[in-house]
């Protein structure tokens, strides 16, 4: 019963991925998805193995890659914007300026 | 799920999370799709402690809440004019947003149902872990040991400060 919000937030992050055009708008719905996989290792590791913590660790460790991943995405974010003057993805269509 | 507060906190986490990701993908101003993602975060970390993961729980509040979204707000007032909206999506690609989705949401959920009494499953006692057993564990060489993958969370860490100055760095 843990899972039902869980699908709900990772199909919320797959439509967000999809339709939204501003960049840090697509990095929050990233990180809605990673979220939700989070919850899923977490409660597969307490309801089907609660005397084992692998779960957890891993969900330890996908917090602390979402963070590396979240800052390195911001960095080239606004490094595009202060190239570009804008973070809309259907208008920054050259990788080189 | 034994007693009726438990439900409760269950309910009230679950329904946060569900109204609150709608909203963060949904809403038009970017700076209040941070702030729903937010909630989001924080009910799933009333979850962690529901589970009796404290420690979990308090790194997601510490890293997620604290960290990321901080870094969201930043991020979005030095790119953004305030009050400024979302560009209208156009009508093809949120029909193909929502089938994407919908499509993902309904296989899983069609695997989550067919596992019919996983969903109703009660909460079986735990092992009565405590911080003292998560740090030797972190530290360990053994079988369930995680020093390899900590050294290796190191060194990412490590590379992600490198590559953010150099990326932030005036050229």
């Amino acid at each position: 019963m843990y899972l039902i919000p869980s699908l709900i937030m990772f199909g919320c992050g797959v439509y967000g991925f999809i339709t939204r055009k501003n960049m840090i708008a697509i990095l929050i719905s990233l990180e809605l998805m990673l979220n939700s996989v989070d919850i899923n290792f977490v409660v597969f590791n307490r309801f089907l193995y609660p005397e084992q913590l692998d779960g957890m660790f891993f969900a330890l460790f996908a917090i602390a890659i979402a963070a590396a991943e979240t800052a390195v995405a911001i960095a080239i974010i606004i490094n595009v914007y202060r190239v570009a003057k804008k973070v809309d993805i259907s208008e920054i269509t050259k990788l080189k300026f | 799920m034994d007693s009726v507060g438990n439900l409760i906190i269950y309910a009230i986490a679950a329904i946060a999370i569900i109204a609150f990701s709608i909203l963060a993908v949904t809403t038009k101003k970017i700076l209040r799709s941070a702030t729903y993602l937010l909630f989001t975060l924080l009910a799933t970390a009333v979850i962690y402690f529901q589970m009796d993961y404290e420690f979990l729980g308090a790194v997601q509040i510490a890293v997620y809440a604290g960290g990321i979204v901080v870094l969201f707000v930043f991020a979005i007032m030095l790119t953004h004019k305030p009050g400024k909206d979302a560009e209208p999506l156009s009508s093809h690609k949120k029909w193909l947003g929502v089938s994407a989705a919908f499509a993902g949401a309904a296989v899983c959920a069609g695997a989550l149902f067919s596992y019919g009494k996983f969903c109703c499953a009660k909460l079986l006692p735990d092992s009565g872990f405590d911080i003292k057993e998560i740090g030797s564990a972190l530290l360990d060489t053994d079988k369930f040991g995680y020093l390899l993958p900590f050294e290796a969370i190191s060194i990412l860490l490590l590379a992600c400060i490198i590559g953010g100055v150099v990326i932030a760095r005036r050229r």
